[in-house]
């Protein structure tokens, strides 16, 4: 019998377009954040106005509650770690210890009945801080001499990959064309509308506590705080209720809940931190800053034969946990030729630590700025060898899978140039062009780019593994079960928070067991009740979660067939499962699954040893990962007297594998369109030379509004994946992967009646007008 | 720290007097002090309109008022939107046109997008998307929050 033998009238939940089990409670404002729950004591903690220095002195108000590290001997350093690429592990104590490394770092906390109490006594609490030299740009602190943020990193290098196949230098030296580009990419915050949030509150009945908070991962949050800690994980309940979107800086471990958990357990009451949006700003994790020099060599067809590139990711002043700060430098090292097929390739990537907040993923990690990268080059290459941009995509993308990377990477089954072609079909590139030279005789500069990209997603333990990391985030557990009542139960350990998860796992389960979608309940984000589990990041969950939902599903539906086969006493292949009902096909014998269920708890003698009392099964998905693909077109207008950009009209072509909820996954490259469509143009933290950072509310750092993002035009390709038992590939990050690049070639084919080019993001205005005074004055 | 002022705040119809400090902002005596905490604080500094409730019928950003000067106004926030069971028009045609991911900003959204309308209720496109663009979403790309407040403009003027 197929997957889908239960489907009923020829119908599956699965690719139906469900409206989302989640809504009705958030739009009743009934949803439950972090910060909606009243603690005894509220902290606020007192954080470094210096990026570098020594403390000399903390003085704090008479009488008022300030914990600093003093408090905190007994408290380990977290310490992420590598086990490869030359890392050098570096400790960050969860107050301080001493030196402080960026603005905004953690030095006191400050502890009062109210959070705006605890704020006042904050203001009050002084640092005597002697400051040194501070290091802020990657460039800087890899100058000799500079100074050092860590001793244990000399040369500020705190990683470092290479990698060279072999035979490189002969295709190097065979190329008809080496095609240069020195992209960077500013430094940007994931910005969820939520800021970060923890609350921890002792039970004196049981001696545990429990910590409510935005966390993306609330298992391995138990995990890392205990151990830092130092007492049982089964002490520690973590909750992660509604969370407000993470795109990934909710991850990272917050030293701030490590805090609250201790304050808990000292004071054996309850404690809240939430976090506001300048500390979220300064201190609530970075990422995307990075330097990469990308050099290609074509032969004179405009065949890519080898890549070479420099990768420099500036880091901040601390690893993340758990991914580490190799996070961003190793996967743009391994993933960096991207949707081309390319036998040669040689990189070195190097984490460098500065005085500045620590990096941490954020939706696309690295592959907004690869793919940024490597599109400009696809572009320039055009330009150089007199080819069309679209041409020299056709010629590189890969179109043979299994295809291995010159990394070794395996992308299954995809779609490269067919979304691509679909793409170019959909805008009509003639039309525009002619629009365009139209334009420009009016004096409006108009542009058209193109981005071709591949997303790794659903990626197993291996794959962490082969980046040397202590911790293997890679397999899900989910437990499926019918309850007496008939109603029915996941338990998973992915943490989803905005991504529709539990109407997506329940629609993969009502196809395997024919109960519908609202008699599934996925309980999830709560480490007592849920499998032990790795959360919600990396395009993951639908894949691995996903699989380890079906797994556990196909159990329950093979024991439900069991069962309805004693109960209706016919043999197991003669049952259906359809409606709600076990049937005996083709005949009028049925028997209701709830009764079935009842029968599985209550009537265990009826099955005389053969079944095992009630229905839970337990699945465990550890998938080798799966690539999905898209083309992203952007149309721009770039008004040459102010620099501004709009975008005027964006068009995705895109192949995510088998789409379970259509609604669910437009949704998820809209959203991510527009933060990569943000991110190409406005988003950019900016610190000044001594460390202090610029750009601490959101009149200074910009996500976009309604204003700046066009109705997104997406066009579906759906290349089942074998690697993934659902067929699902992952999409949750493709939208932000592609804009960028999409977004600033368009800028640049614009730009092209001036001979200037962009190689930067966020594209802004003033770095535009820039670009064009020069030419002015130049001229 | 200051002496604290009882007020009464008018929340959806309900009448509740507290005690607040004269620096309280709406948005805190709304969740902490009369404890509806649909109401969302994403920035405290007026830019991303999470926190907008209607104010006699205006939307405001409670988090850029103090508690104190909207004591004897109507406040009405997310709360009180559906009738029942029955749901605002906006608030299904949110869920009909998933204008809402993580649900953080839709309280914000809703109670904007209801101010607006019942002030304009045949507000032009270009209009809509200025007053819209008010608040931030970092989840949905913002068009189909767009299709959904067009959808519910519908409902509501009974088309």
């Amino acid at each position: 019998m197929s997957a889908h033998g239960t489907r009923g009238a020829g119908m599956t939940w699965v690719g139906r377009a469900i409206r989302r089990l989640e809504d009705p409670t958030l739009v009743q404002g009934q949803g439950r954040f972090t910060a909606d729950l009243p603690a005894a004591h509220y902290v606020r903690f007192v954080r470094s106005a210096v990026a570098a220095g020594k403390i000399r002195k903390i003085d704090t108000p008479q009488g008022a509650t300030v914990i600093t590290a003093a408090d905190l001997k007994t408290v380990k350093p977290i310490l992420p770690m590598l086990y490869k690429f030359a890392y050098r592990p570096v400790a960050q104590h969860v107050l301080t210890d001493g030196s402080v490394r960026f603005v905004g770092e953690p030095v006191a906390a400050v502890v009062a009945a109210s959070a705006g109490e605890a704020e006042d006594i904050a203001d009050q609490v002084a640092l005597d801080i002697a400051e040194t030299t501070p290091v802020v740009d990657a460039r800087a602190a890899l100058e000799a001499g500079a100074a050092q943020v860590h001793t244990a990193a000399p040369g500020n290098v705190i990683l470092e990959g290479q990698f060279k196949t072999e035979g490189f230098d002969a295709a190097w030296k065979g190329a008809h064309k080496i095609v240069k580009v020195e992209a960077r990419s500013h430094r940007q915050n994931a910005t969820p509308m939520e800021v970060r949030a923890g609350h921890a509150a002792f039970d004196a009945s049981t001696g545990r506590v429990t910590l409510t908070c935005t966390t993306q991962m609330p298992h391995l949050t138990r995990t890392a705080i205990a151990d830092v800690l130092g007492f049982p994980e089964s002490d520690l309940r973590v909750i992660a209720p509604d969370v407000g979107g993470g795109f990934g800086q909710k991850m990272s471990l917050a030293a701030e809940y490590v805090v609250l958990v201790w304050l808990a357990r000292k004071y054996r009451s309850s404690f809240a931190w939430i976090e506001d949006r300048r500390e979220n700003l300064i201190a609530g994790f970075h990422s995307r800053d990075q330097t990469i020099t990308l050099e290609g060599a074509f032969d004179k067809d405009g065949k890519l034969l080898a890549l070479r590139a420099d990768i420099a990711a500036n880091v901040g002043a601390y690893s993340c946990f758990p991914t580490t700060c190799g996070v961003e430098p190793l996967m743009a090292m391994a993933e960096m030729p991207g949707p081309y097929d390319v036998k040669h390739y040689q990189c070195r990537a190097r984490g460098v630590l500065t005085n500045t907040c620590p990096m941490a993923p954020y939706r696309g990690v690295s592959r907004p700025v690869i793919t940024f990268t490597l599109e400009r080059s696809m572009d320039k290459a055009a330009a150089a060898l007199g080819l069309d941009p679209i041409e020299i995509r056709r010629r590189n993308l890969i179109d043979k899978f299994p295809y291995k990377t010159a990394m070794g990477l395996e992308y299954d089954e995809a779609s490269y140039k067919q979304t691509l072609e679909m793409a170019v079909a959909a805008i009509d590139v003639p039309a525009f062009r002619k629009r365009q030279q139209k334009a420009r005789a009016k004096g409006r500069h108009l542009g058209i780019g193109f981005s071709t990209f591949c997303e790794r997603t659903g990626y197993g333990s291996p794959a962490f593994a082969a980046r040397g990391m202590a911790i293997t985030p890679g397999w899900e557990t989910v437990i499926v079960s019918v309850d007496p009542s008939g109603f029915v139960e996941a338990r998973i350990g992915s943490s989803p928070h905005g991504q529709g998860l539990r109407t997506t796992l329940a629609q993969i389960i009502a196809d395997e067991i024919a109960v519908p979608p609202d008699m599934i309940k996925v309980v999830h984000s709560d480490t007592d009740l849920a499998p032990y589990g790795w959360g919600t990041f990396a395009s993951r969950s639908l894949v691995i979660s996903g699989g380890a939902t079906l797994i556990a599903a196909r159990k329950v539906r093979a024991k439900l067939i069991k069962i309805a086969s004693t109960m209706l006493e016919a043999a197991e292949s003669d049952i259906v499962l359809e409606d709600g009902f076990a049937k005996v096909a083709g005949t009028d014998r049925t028997v209701a699954i709830a009764a079935m269920a009842r029968e599985a708890y209550t009537q265990t003698h009826r099955f005389k040893g053969d079944i095992d009392p009630g229905i839970s099964e337990t699945g465990h998905y550890d998938p080798p990962g799966t690539f999905s693909n898209a083309c992203h077109v952007a149309i721009v207008e770039v008004d040459a007297e102010t620099g501004k950009v709009t975008v005027e009209r964006y068009l995705v072509a895109e192949d995510a594998g088998r789409i379970i909820n259509p609604m669910i996954a437009d949704g998820q490259v809209h959203g991510g369109v527009a933060q990569g469509i943000g991110n190409a143009l406005l988003e950019e933290i900016v610190y000044d030379e001594s460390g202090a950072i610029l750009t601490a509310t959101l009149a200074d750092y910009l996500p976009p509004t309604a204003h700046e993002i066009p109705p997104v035009e997406l066009h579906h390709l759906e290349t089942p994946s074998v690697n993934s038992i659902t067929k699902a590939k992952g999409l949750g990050e493709g939208g932000t992967i592609g804009a960028p690049a999409a977004v600033i070639n368009a800028i640049n084919d614009a730009l092209t009646p001036f001979g200037v080019e962009i190689d930067e993001m966020p594209a802004t205005p003033q770095r535009i007008r820039a670009l064009l005074r020069g030419k002015e004055r130049a001229a | 720290m200051s002496a604290k002022n009882s007020i009464t705040l008018h929340i959806n119809g309900c009448d509740h007097t507290v005690s607040v400090e004269p620096r309280k902002t709406l948005a805190d005596a709304i969740r902490e002090d009369c404890g509806q905490t649909g109401t969302h604080i994403g920035c405290e500094h007026g830019v991303c309109g999470a926190c907008t409730v209607l104010l006699d019928g205006e939307p405001v950003r409670s988090c850029l008022m103090f508690a104190v000067q909207a004591a004897g106004k109507k406040i009405r926030t997310v709360e009180g939107l559906a009738d029942g069971d029955t749901l605002h028009p906006m608030q299904q045609a949110f869920m009909d046109h998933h204008g809402l991911q993580c649900g953080f900003c839709t309280p914000g959204f809703l109670m904007l997008a209801v101010g607006v309308l019942e002030r304009e209720p045949n507000i032009g496109d270009a209009d809509l998307l200025d007053v819209l663009s008010s608040n931030l979403c970092r989840c949905t790309g913002y068009h189909n929050i767009i299709k959904a407040v067009r959808a519910a403009a519908k409902k509501m003027s009974g088309q």
